[in-house]
């Protein structure tokens, strides 16, 4: 399964999509994100703002339907649980840890006097016990692993957090630090296959009532190195990963705004999730990106939410 | 279970590596050179490893076309890419 998407026919009728300035650069003129001198960190206006927040009362509408319990994680997490979740294995060049200054008053000295230098300052700061949460989830499953068993009618958690990946760039889709929403289904095998089908299903059809194109494909993490080669084939020969593609930046490389994974019992092994029978629990996620969500929608009704289309506006603003 | 070809020099080292660099979760005496080292519990993560001790152990580099699932499958399958990258190398 290594097809390429069908073409974007609505994104070709749309004029917004390709212009010559590049659309960082519009939203910082537009006043829709603020820049900080660092790609891939910047302000987000209020408008930007409420549009996540009217987009992430459509996700909760279904979550709450579902019965998921609603959990919000901040941005770190202790650095054990990112030591033992085998993520610095696969995404090392992604991971940050958080790491402070615990000398005594003489390294105070030559941390300031290394910093008047302009020198490398590094050296005086050593690991806190937190590093940057990477995606939404990665907090939850030791949570989980800590209560029992998992119950027979399956678990399933609502969860936002705002993530970190060391990704510089001058897309404005890949940003440093965003936010992920994140439904989570624990159970068998059956359960969360069937909970990701759901969310497959439903995941076009709300992105297509905000009028934005988009197509599923199957999809790879970016693991690193040659060897990460190896794993992303593994992962898209099992079509364990897909992605629902909205035109952001281009058309020819339309972004991931949603992600649907089904993590076998990947996790299940590595925390001790088991279920009431004795067997290891399967988990599988469906990740919405909210920037990437708000920025497609900037990108394709244009930068003043009072301007969008009025069945947009209807959904977003009821 | 696979049959139990045993024979040829390569399947020996392979096996070795596997037992060695604890590639998969259960004893590689009892394994087939035909058994499937995902279902025995080889993870992904894990295939990466062997990938790399086969590298080192029979100095070759795997080529991205053998960067895939089926090369990794079966100490057989192994010992076929390998066999193919020592005897382009020489």
């Amino acid at each position: 399964m290594n097809a390429r998407p069908p073409a974007f026919q609505a994104a070709a009728e749309a004029p917004s999509v390709s212009t010559a300035k590049p659309f960082l650069d519009e939203l910082f003129e537009d006043g829709v994100l603020i820049p900080s001198g660092v790609d891939g960190l910047y302000g987000r206006s209020g408008a930007f703002e409420e549009v996540i927040d009217r987009f992430e009362t459509l996700v909760e509408r279904f979550s709450k339907e579902d019965g998921a319990v609603k959990i919000h994680f901040p941005p770190a997490m202790p650095r054990v649980n990112m030591e033992k979740s085998g993520y610095l294995k696969s995404f090392p060049q992604l991971a940050g840890s958080v790491h402070s200054f615990m000398g005594n008053d003489m390294d105070h000295c030559r941390l300031i006097a290394a910093i008047a230098e302009g020198a490398d300052w590094s050296e005086f700061q050593k690991p806190t016990d937190l590093v940057l949460t990477p995606a939404a989830c990665y907090p939850l499953y030791p949570t989980v692993a800590a209560k029992g068993a998992v119950p027979a009618e399956g678990l399933l958690f609502d969860l936002k957090s705002y993530c970190f990946r060391h990704e510089p760039s001058k897309e404005p889709t890949r940003m440093q630090f965003f936010r992920m929403r994140e439904n989570v289904c624990i159970g068998t095998a059956e359960q969360v296959t069937e909970f990701r089908e759901r969310w497959l299903a439903r995941g076009p059809e709300l992105l297509r009532s905000l009028d934005l194109p988009c197509v599923l494909d199957v999809a790879n993490d970016p693991f690193f190195g040659r060897g990460g080669k190896l794993m992303a084939r593994n992962q898209r020969d099992q079509q364990l990963k897909f992605e629902l593609l909205v035109p952001v930046n281009s058309v020819e490389n339309p972004t991931a705004c949603l992600s649907f994974n089904y993590h076998q019992d990947h996790f299940g092994t590595l925390w001790g999730m088991t279920r009431e029978d004795g067997e290891k629990a399967h988990s599988a996620c469906v990740g919405f990106g909210l920037e990437r969500i708000a920025l497609a929608l900037f990108r394709q009704h244009g930068s003043d939410p009072a301007t969008w289309p009025e069945a947009v506006r209807k959904v977003l603003w009821g | 279970m696979g049959h139990l070809l045993k024979g040829s020099v390569m399947a020996v080292q392979i096996r070795e590596l596997l037992g060695n660099h604890k590639i998969i979760p259960v004893p590689v005496d009892g394994i087939g050179d035909m058994d499937d080292l995902y279902d025995l519990g080889m993870t992904s993560f894990a295939s990466v490893q062997l990938m790399l001790a086969l590298e080192e152990a029979f100095d070759i580099e795997f080529p991205e076309r053998m960067l895939n699932r089926k090369t990794f499958q079966s100490i057989a399958s192994i010992d076929r890419s390998v066999s193919e990258l020592v005897a382009g190398r020489a």
